[in-house]
């Protein structure tokens, strides 16, 4: 639903402060620890939620993602648990919207149609989909915006102003700006380079920022929130999860409250992220 | 969307999307589409370039050592009892395969591109060791990924690879074979996207590599189908060779696909056999899914997640195959069909003793395939095979195999 995704980003707009956009592995590392997880991410400040779908072959994800991923299929994670999931959460939970990040072949394989409608289903708002760039709208990206749900595209210090117009076209929800070039869990680039590409991005679209790849404290988060309508946290919550399990990779009772203290800390980063800006 | 290209011929493809019917296409991420359609724009320049094709050329005769021979297996067709067999001797090529056609091609347009770092993928390693050959010969330096079981493997070709100066990066991930390099590779030029070129091996990935490095390939049945009109006067009945990802074969078969009394046999890597997960055999035992770019046949559960595959030949060792291969299956002008690992393992000693010729694992998967049909055909039809790489890389598994110490 594009609704719940829009009045999210204007209410925390008019808090006068960025949206914190959490990332974990669905599934990660088993199904109820999973989404004991998701159930503590809005309590403990996190605006919007985006839940990874697992797939054998993460090819733009680094070793944390990719680890993650593994671990969740080792676990019996499909396609449909993820969505099952998100159901779940639905039943508590009616306000924070839903993003679904993967890629594009468990979807193909389920049936586009198929996911579609069990997407809507299970409340889901937007999809970020790695492998489907402007050039392949016509697989997800169409279908998915005459139901109502959100395909949310990254830009990349690649994309150039030339490619911004092909790249926005499409888009709905927010912008998902990648950082940097390269894999997720990388090095956070300089905060200033990061506010020149919103900009530059902000004159094509009136459509939220949210910038991502490498912010992993709350400092990180205050920084680019300065700039950002949104900052996104993805390989920190999926390393705070790996450094709590077992050596055999099961939850423990660390689990879950070790990702509620990070996400707070990260939510006071962004909560003082415009008064940061203001100094 | 399912439209086919143009059914008067089966060489019109890809679309200008990168589309072989419903195969092909450029599943990639974001941070990659402006490379891809830069290398497009290069690619689309340099292929109507002279002075690119001149260049061409001219490493093609006095660096690879083209055109290889058309042989006439002798021994082999009088053992047979069948139809004569002709090799496409593209194991005699420098480095001893067929992947050095499209690594001079690629390194010309890195040049063009100004690329100063060289990435590539590698199974058996023989397109590592290509890739890394024409690194050492424009000055470029090379970074190979290779699936850290293959690196076990293929011993041989690390050690070329390293005496070449490229830089050989084991990948761990998975099943440490070339899909999970190829991951790796991907991962890196996302990374390092302004002065790295990824020198893809085979006929496979998004747009516009399949066509591309097809076209560097096709000289293989451009020369083959000269050669043979030379020795015979007439073009053979059968073409045959094995597919992994399948660059060899779509460079011997793309010259004869509308030469509809040509009968065209893929091989794919049957393994251990197609009943469990231990075969590489796409086409045959797999379905369509997205993967590495393109959309194309894939082994992979119920999930849509990929499985590990297995074959003897650590270059079938890849549970996907070109787009193009897919598209020719499904509209029916190529034949695939499985080859197990002992029938492979059987076909390679036969041709070392009888021709004096040690193939490659992966030709030698071809070659098993041949030594089915040819006894069941008549003495005056013709079969061409490509054999597209040697052996020495493979005496170590091959000894094993057997019990033999070396």
């Amino acid at each position: 639903m594009t609704a719940r995704m829009d009045r999210k980003f204007a209410d925390v707009a008019s808090e006068g402060r960025p949206v914190l956009v959490t990332y974990f592995m669905g599934g990660d590392p088993d199904f109820e620890t999973s989404l004991s997880i998701m159930k503590a991410l809005p309590k403990a400040g996190a605006d919007v939620i985006e839940l990874g779908m697992p797939f054998s072959d993460p090819m733009a994800d680094g070793p944390a993602i990719q680890l993650a991923g593994q671990r969740s299929l080792k676990g019996g994670q499909t396609l449909a648990k993820t969505l099952e999931i998100a159901r779940r959460f639905r039943e508590e939970d009616q306000r924070t919207p839903i993003v679904l990040m993967g890629y594009y072949n468990p979807i193909y394989i389920y049936g586009v149609d198929r996911f579609l409608t069990a997407a809507l289903d299970a409340g889901i708002d937007g999809l970020i989909v790695v492998d489907l760039p402007p050039e392949m709208d016509d697989e997800l990206c169409i279908p998915a915006l005459q139901k109502g749900i959100s395909f949310i595209r990254l830009a990349t210090p690649t994309t150039d102003d030339r490619r911004l117009p092909k790249v926005l076209e499409n888009t709905s929800g927010f912008v998902y700006y990648v950082s940097m070039n390269g894999i997720t869990g990388s090095a956070l680039p300089d905060p200033s380079l990061i506010a020149g590409a919103v900009e530059r991005i902000k004159t094509h679209t009136k459509l939220p920022v949210c910038v991502g790849f490498g912010v992993k404290t709350a400092e990180h988060a205050r920084a680019i929130g300065a700039s950002a309508d949104g900052v996104v946290v993805g390989t920190a919550i999926v390393n705070q999860i790996a450094s709590s399990l077992t050596e055999e990779g099961k939850a423990t009772d660390a689990t879950v409250p070790g990702v509620e203290a990070l996400v707070r800390g990260l939510s006071a980063g962004v909560r003082s992220a415009r008064l940061a800006a203001a100094e | 969307m399912n439209e086919a290209p143009k059914l008067n011929s089966f060489r019109a493809g890809p679309d200008e999307d990168g589309r072989f019917g419903i195969f092909g296409g450029r599943f990639v991420a974001e941070t990659l589409m402006p490379l891809i359609l830069d290398l497009q724009d290069e690619w689309d320049k340099a292929k109507n370039d002279p002075a690119f094709k001149a260049e061409l050329d001219n490493l093609g005769a006095h660096y690879i050592g083209r055109p290889s021979p058309l042989y006439f297996a002798e021994r082999l067709t009088a053992e047979l009892g069948g139809a004569k067999i002709y090799f496409k001797r593209e194991e005699l090529n420098h480095t001893g395969s067929h992947k050095i056609n499209n690594c001079i091609g690629q390194i010309l347009l890195a040049k063009r591109m100004g690329k100063t770092r060289i990435i590539a993928e590698t199974g058996a390693g023989q397109h590592g060791v290509a890739s890394a050959t024409v690194a050492a010969r424009f000055g470029l330096p090379c970074v190979v990924y290779m699936g850290a079981t293959d690196v076990e493997r293929q011993a041989p070709n690390v050690f070329r690879m390293k005496l070449l100066g490229a830089e050989v990066k084991p990948v761990t991930a998975g099943n440490g074979t070339l899909k999970d390099a190829m991951n790796e590779a991907l991962r890196d030029w996302v990374t390092n996207v302004d002065n790295t070129y990824y020198l893809i091996g085979t006929a496979a990935g998004p747009h516009p590599y399949p066509e591309m490095v097809r076209d560097f390939q096709a000289v293989i049945g451009q020369e083959a189908k000269d050669q043979m009109l030379a020795a015979e006067g007439r073009l053979p009945d059968l073409v045959v060779a094995a597919v992994g990802g399948g660059s060899n074969a779509i460079g011997i078969f793309h010259s004869f696909l509308d030469d509809e009394d040509v009968k065209i046999v893929g091989v794919e890597a049957g393994g251990k056999g197609l009943e469990g997960d231990e075969h590489c055999a796409s086409i045959t035992a797999g379905s369509p899914g997205v993967l590495h770019g393109n959309r194309t046949y894939l082994l992979q559960d119920g999930d849509g997640q990929i499985k590990e595959g297995h074959s003897i030949s650590a270059g079938l060792d890849y549970p996907g195959i070109g787009p193009e291969h897919s598209w020719l299956n499904d509209v029916g002008r190529v034949e695939y069909v499985p080859i197990m690992d002992h029938e492979a393992l059987e076909a390679f000693q036969v041709l070392t003793r009888l021709e004096g010729i040690i193939p490659a694992l992966e030709p030698s998967h071809a070659l098993a395939e041949v030594i089915k049909r040819a006894p069941k055909m008549g003495k005056d039809e013709i079969i061409l095979m490509n054999l597209s790489g040697r052996g020495d890389k493979d005496i170590f598994t091959v000894g094993k195999i057997l019990g033999m110490g070396l």
